[in-house]
């Protein structure tokens, strides 16, 4: 009975399950996919880290620490990372590099993939180093070629392709060049003071539990300032960075199934609408209530299994897509298996949603009474009773529930959904408001078609809702992605106008700072700022060794604030960037004084709950050194200069070991390769960042996201479409009516295609700057509350955005209502009132 | 307002109308020849599915015939493209429908002015509410549709049928789906909105009794012209 009585309405209702489609193929693939990562890192967890422990320090390992070392056993590898120059002779480019040295056999588990293959024992052997692939691209290098790191010259054996747990994205900003450890020393660049990060890498023999064993040394650990990467936290952090990335591509493929859930009901809600006469004579026919509402229950049923069925083969379809969209994140290979349990859990959440939405417009059939078979036109009554409210709250609260599921959070999950429901109901509203408007709104004295137009926003059964909402919300999720990442790109360009420092050098050595500042200055660049960097740790506060706070198991001890390197600096006078907020400056006092004035950042005294009169020792290279907290400070951390937590006056740390940063502005590219190469031919340790470089990087990172967030969101665009071709067909029909009563009336064809272009340009308008005001809010809130910066969206995009949205809304509906001009009008003789 | 009598304002010449589904073939239509002059009344009965709305239909310029030709205030419907035909119909045609078929998403005045509207005229509310007026929903001007009774409706449609002065009125059994009473207050309006302007008016209709009010009579039966009390030259004969 429930096919049969589709038959008529079988292709309409089709063509809205293909809504739904799009948001489980989205859901599917995200499940599917989610859970091949999972795997992923499980099979590949060793691989991640490449040994099976890593013990690393920022200063060189004293005997006291060797000693440690060796007592733990197992096979072990060396690797020193700094940051450095290379200079490409051939070309004459430079660049700011990642420098690695290793000795030994890491990585244990997977394996450095280099470009010939053999160029990876080269290296080992001492034959040359292996330089990031993109980096040799960048300045036209190729193997063989000669390069130099400080004093060593030395070969490419290889383009560096891919390490174990490392990503594309993270190489990016400083590219890695893997050297041979007994190489390093004749590079002369690795001095007292330097930055590096020393690693010991183990290979354990087979029976010893790692986690354990890291236990039992924790103490050990903590006092010799060691830290530590087991392959069982590697699991669990990359674990959570990937569920984070997992859960926001669900979140995003679920609106596309909410969107499509919207198409659906209001398919049924037409459905529903033609059908109520049907009912009326069934139930006069002695058809009970619920059997008449079970007709149309199996008829959703099916058409909502179809559209999951379909959903999820396509959703397999797509996860072959998905690795390659986030391949720059994710640091291992991502075999293609399907996961049916999460093909399940997706179709059952797909189906759930499907259901609610179908079944809300289909409870209107309960109450069709048989005497409707008399009336002549029948509108459902506009209150819903308490089943419909019933299955609303059902439906909010599945939104709720899955935002929930899919959030590490409960803020962000309840933000997301709020967020959600706003922008729904938002949309919602505006059609409402528009709706009434039409009706009211009259446009006395406007040409006829626009009138027609604008009056058909209004006309009984139109699709005004259904156009604004899946419109809508499609241009406010592109829009808000597009503003969001141009807002943060814009943030992290702001310092490059005007005089703003742009490049940095860093690592130079006391006894260089006059030679390198007069090079700069020949190079006709001014210096804008220079400052002594002396890194230490801290010892204690207010008496209590670090140590003992760090073990307080009250798990409140901010750990990375008590353990990380403190860059300091000491200076004369407050910096552009900084405001004294407590406590008074001393710009100098005489060495020898003791305890030494010190002036600390707001954020980080807090976070270290220091206030002003404190006492804080610091471990300087090796020696105590007693200081108080005489001021606060707060550092506007955005601009492009050398920024400190600490900052100590002149005169006590003038002895301390030290290098120095010099801040200086380039006009071009060409002029930062000048400038770079004319440092790193005089002084090869010290090191510049272009932080238009930089910034053009992380421009591509940020795009990379983007793109992976764009390819979600499109899923969202797609439904909206598909709703848009579903709802114009819907409403075909009677276009068709009124456009060929118009034609008998005398209107041209031209006359008929104008009123439905006024139609829909006002409806494809309306969404649009809808979705453009919601997009304005929506990435105005992100801006401020999540990434806490100053919002100041470009207008093209909207203006883009109301075009296209506007544009596409009007092709559809032209395309869509193809032929509506052309019935023969003798067809409105015989079609009933 | 009779200037124009005498002169023949719709001619139809051997109208023939096939319809085709798949591989048989339907004539709905066989070989229908009349004319009518300026001013005159016609009523087209017949059996249901005799082929009067068809005829009416051919008449108007709502479709093309299989074979024939139709001339409409003296102009040759066969030779112009749709567009055409709908601009002859917004000179010199009005309508009137079994299903009123007023738009519902304008008032009664509005719809009333559409044809002229079409020809984007201004200035015509004076007139719109004048004919509304003359069909006595004079106090109705702003309502919709669907505030209005099913005989009120129809009124508004005979007002909109006369706003462009047409030559020839159409009318598909305007009385179908009204009672007796109202029927026949929409009768009245027609005939004496024919009396006040000179229209010629075409009327299909069941209701014997308002088939004899015209002037003049043709009964179809499958298709085929049986009966034209008028075949002459429209002289005002009496009624079967
Ligand atoms: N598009 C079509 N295709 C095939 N046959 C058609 C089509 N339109 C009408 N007919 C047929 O043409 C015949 C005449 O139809 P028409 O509507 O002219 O009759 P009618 O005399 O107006 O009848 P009624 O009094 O019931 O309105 C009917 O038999 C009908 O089935
Ligand atoms: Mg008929």
């Amino acid at each position: 009975m429930a096919w049969r009585d589709s038959r008529a309405s079988r292709r309409r209702l089709l063509l809205f399950t293909s809504c739904i489609v799009v948001g489980i193929a989205a859901l599917v693939a995200v499940g599917s996919f989610g859970r091949a990562l999972e795997n992923a890192i499980e099979q590949q967890a060793k691989a991640l880290l490449g040994a099976d422990l890593s013990i690393g320090s920022r200063v060189r390992f004293t005997p006291e620490h060797e000693a440690f070392l060796s007592s733990l056993g197992g096979e072990q590898a060396r690797e020193i990372t700094f940051s450095s120059m290379i200079v490409f002779p051939r070309s004459g480019g430079t660049r700011l590099i990642q420098l690695r040295s290793l000795e030994g056999g890491f990585p244990y588990y997977g394996a450095i993939e280099a470009d010939p293959p053999e160029a990876e024992a080269q290296f080992r052997s001492g034959s040359g180093v292996l330089v990031e692939e993109s980096l040799l691209l960048q300045f036209g290098a190729v193997v063989g070629d000669e390069v130099r790191i400080g004093s060593l010259t030395t070969r490419v054996v290889g383009a560096l392709r891919k390490v174990p747990g490392e990503t594309v994205a993270f190489a990016t900003i400083a590219p890695r060049v893997y050297l041979r450890l007994s190489e390093l020393a004749s590079t002369g660049l690795l001095r007292e003071g330097s930055l590096a990060r020393y690693r010991v890498l183990f290979r354990m023999p087979e029976g010893v539990n790692v986690t354990e064993l890291v236990a039992e040394h924790q103490e050990r650990l903590d006092a010799l300032r060691l830290s530590v990467a087991t392959v069982a936290q590697r699991q669990e952090d990359l674990g959570q960075a990937m569920r984070n990335l997992y859960q926001f591509l669900n979140l995003v493929g679920f609106v596309a199934l909410l969107l499509g859930g919207v198409g659906i009901a209001s398919a049924i809600q037409v459905h529903v609408k033609q059908k109520i006469p049907t009912v009326a004579v069934l139930r006069c026919l002695g058809c009970s209530v619920w059997e008449a509402f079970a007709i149309y229950v199996v008829q959703g049923v099916a058409l909502g299994g179809l559209g999951v069925l379909v959903g999820a083969i396509a959703g397999l379809g797509i996860q072959h897509a998905l690795p390659r969209v986030v391949a720059d994140f994710v640091p291992f290979d991502v075999a293609m298996t399907v996961s049916w349990g999460a093909v399940v859990e997706a179709a059952a959440v797909g189906f759930g949603i499907c259901l609610g939405f179908t079944l809300l417009p289909l409870m209107a059939i309960r109450r069709v009474a048989p005497l409707e078979v008399l009336r002549v036109a029948f509108e459902p009554r506009r209150r819903l009773d308490r089943f419909q409210w019933g299955t609303i709250v059902l439906l909010g609260l599945s939104v709720v529930a899955f935002a929930l599921a899919h959030t590490r959070r409960w803020q962000d999950g309840l933000g997301f959904a709020g967020g959600l429901m706003l922008a729904f109901g938002v949309l919602a509203l505006v059609s409402r408001g528009v709706i009434a408007a039409a009706r009211r709104v009259r446009l006395p004295g406007w040409p006829f078609v626009i009138r027609q137009g604008w009056a058909s926003v209004h006309r009984p059964n139109n699709r005004t809702l259904l156009l604004v909402v899946s419109l809508g919300l499609g241009t406010f999720l592109l829009l808000t992605l597009q503003w969001t990442q141009t807002t943060l790109l814009r943030q992290l360009i702001s310092g490059q106008e005007g005089n703003r420092a742009n490049a940095i050098l860093f690592d130079i050595q006391p006894d260089q700072r006059e030679g390198v500042a007069a090079l700069v200055r020949e190079n006709g660049m001014k210096v804008l700022d220079e400052a002594p960097i002396v890194t230490m740790r801290l010892k204690s506060i207010r008496g209590r060794p670090v140590e003992e706070i760090l073990a307080d198991t009250d798990g409140k001890a901010p750990g990375w604030a008590l353990r990380r390197e403190f860059r300091t600096t000491t200076s004369e006078t407050l910096r552009e960037s900084e405001k004294l907020t407590a406590g008074t400056w001393i710009p100098r006092v005489e060495p020898g004084v003791e305890p030494v004035p010190m002036s600390l950042e707001e954020g980080i005294a807090k976070e270290l709950g220091v206030g002003l009169g404190d006492e804080v020792v610091w471990d300087v290279q090796g020696v105590p050194v007693r200081t108080t907290v005489t001021s606060l400070r707060e550092v506007d951390w955005r601009r492009v200069q050398p920024n400190f937590f600490v900052v100590f006056p002149a005169g006590p740390m003038d002895d301390a070991p030290a290098f120095h940063v010099l801040v200086t502005r380039v006009e071009s590219a060409e002029e930062s390769a000048r400038l770079q190469r004319a440092v790193v031919d005089r002084y090869p340790n010290v090191s510049a960042v272009d932080i238009t470089l930089v910034l053009r990087t992380l421009d591509q990172i940020l795009g990379k996201i983007a793109f992976a967030i764009r390819f979600m969101a499109m899923f969202t665009v797609a439904t909206g479409l598909l709703v848009l071709v579903a709802a114009v067909l819907s409403g075909r029909w009677q276009r068709v009516r009124e456009s060929i009563l118009l034609r008998v009336l005398g209107a041209s064809r031209r006359q008929v295609l104008r009123i439905l272009l006024v139609e829909y340009a006002v409806l494809g308008l309306l969404a649009a700057v809808t979705g453009v005001a919601l997009a304005l809010a929506g990435s105005a809130a992100l801006a401020v509350w999540v990434f806490q910066v100053a919002f100041a969206p470009p207008l093209a995009p909207a203006v883009w955005a109301i075009l296209g949205v506007t544009g596409l809304t009007v092709a559809t509906g032209l395309i869509a209502s193809r032929g509506v001009a052309t019935h023969p009008p003798l067809e409105i003789l015989r079609s009933e009132g | 307002m009779r200037g124009t009598e005498g002169q023949v304002i719709l001619a139809a010449e051997h109208l023939t109308k096939t319809y085709r589904s798949g591989e048989r073939s339907l004539d709905v239509l066989r070989d229908v020849s009349f004319s009518l002059p300026s001013g005159e009344t016609l009523a087209i009965v017949g059996p249901s599915g005799s082929g009067k709305t068809t005829l009416l239909g051919l008449c108007a310029g709502l479709d093309a015939p299989t074979q024939g030709t139709v001339r409409l205030a003296g102009e040759d419907l066969g030779g112009m493209d749709e567009d055409g035909r709908a601009r002859v119909r917004n000179l010199h045609v009005g309508f009137v429908f079994q299903s009123f078929q007023l738009i519902p998403t304008l008032t009664a005045i509005e719809n009333v002015m559409v044809p002229l509207e079409l020809r984007g005229e201004r200035g015509i509310e004076p007139e719109a509410s004048r004919l509304l007026r003359e069909v006595g929903l004079g106090e109705r001007l702003g309502h919709y549709p669907a505030q209005l009774s099913g005989g009120e409706q129809q009124r508004v449609a005979i007002a909109r049928a006369f706003i462009n002065r047409p030559k020839l009125l159409f009318a598909d059994e305007p009385t179908g789906n009204l009672d007796t009473e109202t029927g026949r207050k929409v009768v009245e309006s027609l005939f004496r909105m024919n009396e006040a302007m000179g229209t010629a008016l075409v009327l299909v209709t069941h209701d014997l009794e308002l088939a004899r009010r015209a002037g003049r009579l043709i009964r179809l039966r499958g298709g085929l012209l049986v009966e034209d009390s008028g075949s002459g030259h429209g002289g005002r004969m009496g009624t079967s």
